[in-house]
């Protein structure tokens, strides 16, 4: 290879070098580091605040989660319309979440039974924290489709 | 009276001004005419001579110029609502309700805003139809049919970002809906097609980066504002220039064979 051959490709290399240097920095730039959201896992209070058979709305503004307590223990519902991602309602008299984006309506177990949703709500990782308040972490899921709910940390055991 | 404006006139179109600025008179010449559009640098992308079923509008509809137009209105009133809109969560909706019951001629630019911009995607998709039933994406204009698929997916796009501005609950929950598309994108999206397997999470896959975060949230609001004002307007006016000159590249606006003994 003479040298003005070597002197060419090296030019071209440095330049497509350069390109992608830069395209690569581009778009890691675009992935923000820091999130002003509110953190993926929550203290919820105590167990024993809440009322056996209440589904709980205070943290569904903040976090888009319900806490359903049981006669034997809770569970966290993901407050995401498992349809296109809206925000369902409780409808305390009718016992049921209906989404007003679609129409989407499931069963306060979270199980969908009307309108275009495929699949049922998402349930959410449920535990005791060590100061003895509910921790629910919102990036652990549990699917009923993939038999999840039946995982020790869906379901908070409590009597 | 006259007399004076034509001296005027006349001694005007000797000055050095006049004529750095205008290099060809009135002259109803067919050279003259050709020079007036080349040395024009708006009119020079037409071409000097067009077909006579060019102008028919039977047969192109005008939608490809009536879209051009519709963009242009868009980049005037977009401009002006731009004084009075500040892209952050804590201003947006009010600045939208201030334009509109405060700023005087505010409802008109706005409702300008939005009706073009309504029409401008109608437009498109008619212009597509007609470029389709004519034939005229066929050799030698494959190239600017491509052109212009990349320009109906910019006007889709531009829509769709322009849609979150208002900042109110339909446009947030429009968004939301639009957005949750991009989970499902293949390879890089956290519920697409081998994304699970690549790594990808909800705060790292493509949607994340398209909304600044893992929710429709004020990051989204100013990506999407960068986005509709500044990024898409700039790669369309691009790939718009480009589009208008393959037009004459590719042997002007098509029509019927003219060496067939039927025209």
């Amino acid at each position: 290879m003479s040298r003005k051959n070597f002197l060419n490709v090296a030019g071209w290399f440095g330049f497509a070098g350069f390109l992608v240097t830069a395209t690569l920095g581009a778009i890691r730039l675009m992935v923000p580091r820091v999130l002003y959201e509110p953190p993926s896992a929550f203290k919820a209070g105590y167990p024993e605040d809440y009322i056996v058979g209440e589904v709980n709305e205070k943290y569904k503004d903040e976090y888009r989660v319900w806490i359903v307590r049981d006669p034997d223990g809770f569970y966290a519902l993901s407050a995401i319309c498992t349809h296109l991602g809206c925000t369902p309602r409780w409808l305390a008299a009718e016992n049921k979440f209906k989404c007003p984006c679609h129409g989407s309506g499931y069963h306060r177990d979270g199980i969908n039974f009307e309108g275009p949703t495929p699949r049922p709500l998402e349930r959410l990782k449920i535990t005791l924290a060590d100061d003895g308040q509910i921790l629910v972490d919102r990036n652990i899921k549990f699917l009923y489709e993939k038999q999840e709910w039946s995982k020790p940390d869906a379901f908070l055991k409590y009597g | 009276m006259l007399g004076i404006i034509d001296r005027m006139k006349a001694q005007l179109e000797k000055t050095e001004v006049y004529k750095s600025i205008f290099r060809h008179s009135y002259q109803d010449t067919q050279r003259n005419r050709a020079l007036q559009i080349v040395d024009n640098v708006f009119l020079h992308l037409h071409p000097v001579r067009i077909t006579r079923h060019a102008t028919n509008i039977g047969f192109t509809w005008g939608m490809g110029g009536i879209t051009f137009l519709l963009f242009i209105v868009l980049t005037i009133t977009g401009v002006i609502l731009m004084f009075y809109y500040r892209p952050a969560a804590e201003y947006a909706y009010d600045d939208m309700k201030y334009l509109m019951n405060d700023v005087a001629f505010g409802p008109l630019m706005r409702n300008m805003h939005r009706w073009a911009a309504h029409a401008m995607v109608i437009t498109v998709m008619l212009h597509m139809f007609r470029v389709f039933l004519t034939g005229s994406y066929k050799p030698p204009r494959q190239f600017n049919w491509v052109i212009g698929v990349i320009l109906l997916t910019l006007t889709l796009f531009l829509s769709f970002t322009g849609y979150l501005l208002p900042w109110d609950q339909l446009a947030i929950w429009a968004v939301t809906v639009g957005t949750n598309m991009a989970r499902a994108t293949p390879l890089l999206g956290h519920e697409g097609p081998f994304g699970p397997e690549l790594g990808m999470r909800i705060d790292n896959d493509v949607r994340f980066v398209l909304l600044g975060g893992t929710q429709v949230g004020p990051p989204t609001l100013l990506r999407f504002y960068v986005l509709h004002c500044i990024f898409l307007p700039l790669v369309g006016a691009i790939l718009m220039i480009v589009h208008f000159w393959r037009i004459r590249k590719d042997g002007g606006i098509s029509g019927p064979d003219v060496s067939s003994k039927k025209f």
